[in-house]
């Protein structure tokens, strides 16, 4: 795979970076980069073959997992990314299972070759989110939810989350040694593109869980929350990158069991 | 009690509480309902039977924040007057006070910009029966951000303060003092004004008694045309700790309104206020006194001491600082938190057993600091009407003209 401008790859996956390692799935459709913690929560980062100048896949699907942390600090290594204009090309090529992850990556003439390893893909956790299982939906514009992850009070172990088709429509809430604060979103509200809520529904969450998908949130342009009976919830994050072009990010979690009584 | 504030005076609110989270860790909210708006001269002590309305006193109901730094050395209030909000409800028989710790109350004002352009309506709300502050916030876009708050109850805050009483006044636009003060390294303490003989006002640091060869000393001169008003007694000073005072400079210099001090003999507090049409600030700093007034007895508008300690009574300040800890932490709706200082009058000690027993609880009372030390300032505590104590006596700084008390 080819790609122009490293940046749409590493900033894509820098919105999923909350563990170390990764397991990357490349088929023809595109790559796919899931990170998972605790069993809980995953994250997906999906990049498209079109945006790659160049993507090709030989097998159906090629799986490694492989270590981000180390795979951003290379896309990264010239860092270029305060400067507009310039920009990293990325040559990536993977031969197949036991070899590593090859990186050729040009900038203003100076080239460095990346080789990192791989590993064993893990088994991964299968949401089993489909559309015709989601309870409720909202689709928001991330800047209405920017300032409220910011403002978090992270002193609360759970975010709660309301979503019904009457008041308080969509509601988040935590729960934190100053006392519960509650943000609202009126179903009227401009910020609220989509609202499609068929029963009230409370959820918890773990807010620790749930805070790196803040980076995503801050990329991007909307964002659908989405809940299914279970209360599992869906986070899909809209990103637009440098040349206008759309990723997306996803971002599931499960619901906390320990839920005590709150006044 | 429920009030409602929209508009710019979102964010004269939000600036307050900035201010007032520079002084203490807790923010006491006190709606009165008997205020007699702009009394600046002498706040009168209320006692259990508050002084009989007339046709000279409307009832006045107001809102006044308030903070105390841990050392009681600085207090401060904020008090709102009904103009301030589009609607204020004292509310219930009994007026209810309460503090909320500064942090969560600030975490709702944090951000002041976004106060600015997205807050529309601000409505605080007291839930008892909840024991909730309810803080809501009304956004554009239809988003409404609430947050029920914690609070404890609480007794009166107030300093005993009388600006008449002072000595000396000046009044400069908070502009003068903040473009003035910016010259101060932050990390300053304790910074001196002075009012020389020939009426030369400046501002220096001041320096401790270490190696004055090595210390850099910053000395700010102010011309007197720049000041609004200056009614000093010449060659007068004071040495007050600079960091409250930013607090309130901050606030002075958005809200462009012009800040007076008043100030008296060294030792005794400064205070600097803030008025205008709904709002009267007041920040009172206790203030360094001079080596050689140590020992002064001062009259009845005096701060007065309990007979000075015995020479075996060590410099130390750590004990000084937890006597007035504890006696401040034994705050319940019972006892009056009367800090381990009380200021009396040169008048027989009162008599409340409660309070005497608060005191001897709270460890030795340390008397008159040593000479370098800020006095504290001294607070009389106000019982909540029909409270279990029948008759407790204020402590008195200035006595009010009638000599009620």
């Amino acid at each position: 795979a080819s790609l122009d401008n490293a940046r749409h790859l590493s900033s894509l996956l820098r919105a999923v970076h909350f563990q170390d390692h990764a397991t990357c799935f490349a088929t023809n459709n595109g790559l796919r980069v899931t990170v998972e913690d605790a069993k809980c929560i995953q994250a997906n980062a999906f990049i498209q073959a079109e945006i790659f100048q160049e993507f090709a896949v030989q097998e159906q699907t090629v799986t490694f997992r492989i270590n981000l942390s180390v795979l951003l600090d290379c896309l990264t290594i010239f860092d270029t990314s305060s400067l507009p204009g310039t920009s990293t090309a990325l040559k990536m090529c993977y031969r197949g299972y036991g070899y590593p992850l090859m990186l050729f990556l040009e900038e203003g003439g100076v080239v460095t070759v990346c080789k990192i390893n791989t590993q064993e893909p893990e088994d991964l956790l299968d949401f089993d989110f489909c559309s015709t299982k989601v309870v409720n939906k909202i689709i928001l514009q991330s800047e209405g939810l920017r300032k409220a992850f910011a403002e978090l009070d992270m002193t609360s172990e759970v975010m709660q989350i309301t979503m019904s088709p009457d008041k308080p429509y969509f509601r988040l809430s935590t729960f934190g040694n100053a006392g519960s604060a509650h943000l609202d979103y009126s179903k009227d509200s401009d910020l609220i593109e989509a609202f499609h809520c068929n029963q009230i529904q409370t959820n918890r969450y773990k807010i620790s869980l749930l805070k790196p998908s803040t980076k995503a949130l801050a990329l991007s342009c909307k964002v659908s929350i989405r809940t299914d009976a279970q209360g599992f919830l869906s986070l899909q994050y809209m990103i637009r990158n440098e040349d206008g072009q759309i990723c997306f990010v996803e971002y599931y979690c499960c619901p906390d069991e320990n839920i005590t009584e709150e006044m | 009690m429920k009030c409602i504030i929209i508009g710019g005076n979102i964010k004269v609110l939000g600036r307050a509480v900035h201010s007032l989270s520079r002084i203490g860790d807790e923010l006491y909210l006190e709606p009165t309902e008997n205020g007699v708006w702009g009394n600046r001269r002498g706040w009168e002590l209320w006692g259990p039977q508050c002084p009989p309305l007339s046709d000279t006193h409307p009832v006045c109901p107001q809102l006044s924040l308030r903070s105390i730094n841990s050392s009681r050395s600085a207090f401060a209030s904020f008090l709102f007057a009904p103009l301030f909000f589009q609607r204020y409800e004292a509310g219930g028989p009994e007026l209810f006070r309460c503090k909320v710790l500064m942090k969560s109350f600030l975490g709702v004002f944090r951000s002041l910009p976004s106060l600015e352009k997205t807050v529309e309506k601000c409505l605080i709300l007291l839930k008892a029966q909840l024991s909730r502050l309810v803080v809501q916030l009304h956004c554009k876009y239809g988003v409404t951000k609430t947050h029920n708050l914690t609070f404890q109850e609480c007794e009166r805050l107030q300093a005993v303060f009388d600006t008449q009483q002072c000595a000396s006044r000046l009044q400069a636009p908070a502009q003068l003092l903040a473009e003035a003060v910016v010259h101060f390294p932050p990390a300053l303490a304790e910074v001196t004004l002075r009012v020389d003989a020939g009426g030369k006002i400046s501002l220096r640091n001041y320096v401790d008694e270490g190696e004055p060869t090595k210390m850099m000393v910053t000395e700010l001169c102010l011309a007197k045309e720049e000041f609004e008003a200056v009614a000093a007694v010449p060659d007068s000073h004071i040495t007050f700790c600079l960091r409250e005072f930013r607090g309130l400079l901050s606030f002075a210099e958005a809200s462009h309104l012009p800040l007076s001090i008043y100030y008296d003999a060294p030792g005794r507090p400064v205070i600097f206020t803030l008025d205008d049409a709904v709002l009267e600030v007041n920040l009172v700093l206790a203030t360094l006194s001079d080596p050689e007034s140590s020992s002064q007895h001062p009259t009845s508008n005096g701060v007065s001491h309990i007979p000075a300690p015995p020479d075996d009574f060590a410099d130390d300040l750590e004990a000084y600082m937890i006597a007035m800890e504890t006696s401040a932490y034994e705050e319940s709706s019972r006892d009056p938190p009367t800090p381990s200082f009380p200021l009396r009058t040169p008048q027989p000690p009162p008599s409340d057993p409660n309070e005497e027993d608060e005191e001897e609880e709270g460890g030795a009372v340390p008397g008159t600091p040593p000479h370098k030390k800020f006095r504290s300032l001294f607070f009389g505590s106000v019982l909540t009407p029909g409270g279990p104590n029948p008759a407790p006596v204020q402590e008195v700084l200035a006595e009010d003209s009638d000599g009620e008390y």
